[in-house]
């Protein structure tokens, strides 16, 4: 047998027939959210039903409110009515959901992995870019359109083209206070912004199988803020720890049949990638977005770059365009920007693993500037406080909020005010991505939890007892 | 969905690479149902906008006769970012059937097939000779021929393109993916039901 990659283990299994060079791929489960309603309309409006209602999982997320429990505390009638209208579409088409008010209840990228429906080995989709994330567990995970939706939602099938293969090799040990968002910030400036577009990628190397599952969610997650769809991670032992227990995981013997499956996934020695590509984990440091495009990194120690040495017209214009929409200076050092809020939350960074490291920064320290906390579910959220991380968090003057996507997309109204300047561990610094005029710096969330408590962009390490 | 075979507009050409989905339509107009009159102005909103609602005078699309054009000439990775479909709605509310493109964002590109806006990828050369055609000769016309996968600028120059077969057979009939889907699902049902690798599921 040829030796075979990772992606291509899944796609083949997958493929129901192919057609003028497209796939008819199945897809084994399917994730919705409020934002859905799109699609849940037009299968009504066309008489249609939802195929496998038993392989599509949905939950409200971005439009729901994250400081009242109730719903009536969101302050725009429409957004009221979509956090609710996921749960009567879901009930209409036997769709199983977590709503409003559910423990289970959170950002769809997060209850998806924590309630063991994202699996190695399945295809899965998501009208949501960030669906990239699930494919931390191995399994072939990507974002869709409304219109994708719809028809995934009416033939648990999709027309695809088959992408192409990249590796990301990422060798070496992380240094103290490093974490999985510093390592993905810093993958995304060596490959650019569209470094990964037509690609599926599969992340490897020591840092990767060093990392705990929330940290190689993160990676995959902001797969897509490189270009790409697709970002996956070979299964291991790691893998399956996370996974046993969880309610939609298999168990008892279909778990031995599982994992001994799930063993056979990894890439084989010997096959090629279409584009291999090597990170130097040795060499990352803590990250901070200066600009408007992820792309836009710096390590914390370092000055922004000049625009007059860049030799590509087209990027000199458009760092000239980002200087002046974030109100910086070229060669200012990032520890000298002041922040004006800070958000801890979104399906990059709202795991328990994340709110652990943000609070052990802000432990016995002050906020100095607004500071809210987002976890990705209820769960999530009943972890920490059985920790007593919300009481660090409020102790140390930050807001403890209810889950939900929050100030990422701010759709439920969690916004900047014009003009404010965020430290987010967010996953997108694209203008205007926070509220209207809105200044977005991306950073890991022991990195904003740092800028909460000075008030401007500060080197966490130098916060950080050693280990 | 309307089929796509020829079409012929002033081209409006949008000199910001990484052009996101958010720029294209912000997510505050996500919930907005697609009939709504106001739907044309979300848009570019807040590149084409100021706060009070004004029209910037100086974005492109504010400008004549670019307002008119429906066929845009981007730079790179247009459409990158949140897979709103709506950023699609906003281009087709305001009759734009076309974006010309070095390269798009993977789930913004297929977007567009659903709803009959062509994406068409030049090279970066041939986009940046487009653009700077569509400022040195304002209200320059393009026509899109589908079947003979062409942009032919009025000034005679011709780009051919590459678009899947699968992708080129939908527009130019105008055809909707799950009718399609739907004539294979015997092969779906033959599918799910011989899946020895996946009996744990």
């Amino acid at each position: 047998m040829p030796a075979k990659t990772l992606f291509e283990k899944i796609w083949d299994r997958h493929v129901v027939t192919t057609r003028f060079g497209q796939t008819l791929l199945y897809i084994d489960r399917h994730l919705c959210h409020d934002g859905s309603y799109v699609a849940f309309g037009r299968l009504r409006e066309a008489g249609l039903k939802v195929r496998r209602p038993d392989q599509t999982f949905a939950t409200p997320d971005h439009y729901t409110p994250t400081h009242t429990s109730s719903l009536d505390g969101l302050p725009d009638p429409r957004a009221r009515e979509l956090a609710s209208a996921i749960k009567s579409n879901c009930e209409e088409f036997g769709v199983t959901v977590f709503p409003w008010g559910d423990r289970r209840q959170g950002i769809v990228h997060v209850v998806g992995p924590e309630q063991g429906i994202t699996l190695p080995g399945l295809t899965m989709v998501c009208g949501d870019s960030h669906t990239s994330t699930h494919g931390a567990l191995g399994c072939i995970s990507f974002g869709i359109g409304a219109s994708e939706v719809a028809h995934v939602l009416a033939t648990q099938t999709l027309w695809q083209k088959k992408p192409k293969t990249m590796r990301i090799n990422i060798d070496g040990k992380l240094g103290f206070g490093v974490t999985a968002k510093d390592v993905i910030l810093a993958v995304i400036r060596q490959i650019g912004a569209a470094g990964g577009t037509g690609y599926a990628i599969e992340y490897a190397g020591q840092v990767i199988r060093d990392m705990t599952m929330a940290g190689r969610m993160t990676v995959c997650n902001m797969t897509i803020e490189a270009g790409s769809r697709s970002g996956l991670i070979a299964p291991d032992e790691t893998t399956l720890d996370y996974i046993e227990g969880r309610p939609f995981a298999p168990k008892d013997e279909k778990w031995d049949k599982a994992v001994d499956f799930w063993r056979t996934l990894p890439t084989d020695e010997g096959a090629v990638f279409d584009t291999e590509i090597d990170v130097d984990g040795d060499a990352i440091a803590p990250m901070v977005t200066w600009g408007n495009s992820p792309q836009d990194a710096v390590q914390v120690t370092e000055h922004l770059p000049d625009p007059d040495t860049e030799t590509d017209p087209d990027r000199k214009a458009a760092m000239r365009a980002a200087y002046d929409y974030m109100d910086l200076k070229p060669g200012s050092a990032i520890t000298d920007v002041g922040v004006d809020r800070v958000f801890i939350g979104a399906c990059t960074n709202s795991r328990i693993e994340d709110l652990r490291a943000a609070a052990a920064v802000a432990k016995g320290r002050k906020a100095v500037i607004p500071a809210m906390v987002v976890p990705g579910s209820g769960l999530v959220r009943a972890q920490a406080e059985a920790e007593g991380l919300d009481k660090i968090f409020t102790d140390a003057g930050f807001e403890w909020r209810l889950a939900g996507c929050s100030m990422c997309v701010g759709t439920n109204g969690d916004l900047l005010a014009p003009g404010e300047r965020s430290a987010s561990t967010s996953n997108r610094n694209f203008r205007g991505r926070q509220g209207p005029s809105s200044r977005t710096h991306l950073v890991s969330p022991a990195m904003a939890a740092a800028a909460a408590v000075t008030g401007r962009f500060t080197d966490v390490r130098k916060l950080m007892e050693p280990a | 969905m309307e089929p796509f075979t020829t079409f012929r507009s002033l081209g409006i050409p949008v000199d910001i690479p990484n052009c996101d989905t958010d720029q294209i339509i912000p997510a505050r107009y996500l919930r907005v149902a697609r009939t709504d009159p106001d739907y044309p102005r979300f848009l570019f909103h807040d590149l084409r906008f100021d706060a009070d609602g004004i029209e910037k005078p100086d974005f492109i699309y504010n400008q004549e006769p670019y307002r008119d054009g429906k066929i845009i000439i981007a730079d790179v990775n247009w459409g990158c970012g949140s897979s709103r479909e709506q950023a699609v709605y906003a281009l087709a509310a305001n009759g734009i059937r076309c974006v010309i493109a070095p390269s798009f964002g993977d789930i913004h590109y297929n977007n567009c097939m659903k709803q009959g806006v062509l994406p068409v990828r030049l090279s970066r050369a041939d986009c940046d000779t487009l653009r700077r055609h569509m400022h040195d000769a304002p209200g320059a016309e393009l026509e899109i021929d589908l079947e003979r996968q062409t942009v032919t600028a009025l000034n005679g120059t011709t780009f051919g393109f590459e678009i899947g077969e699968f992708d080129k057979h939908r527009m130019l009939k105008g055809l909707d993916d799950i009718g399609i889907t739907n004539g294979f699902e015997a092969d779906i049902d033959a599918f799910e039901h011989s899946r020895p690798d996946y009996s744990w599921l």
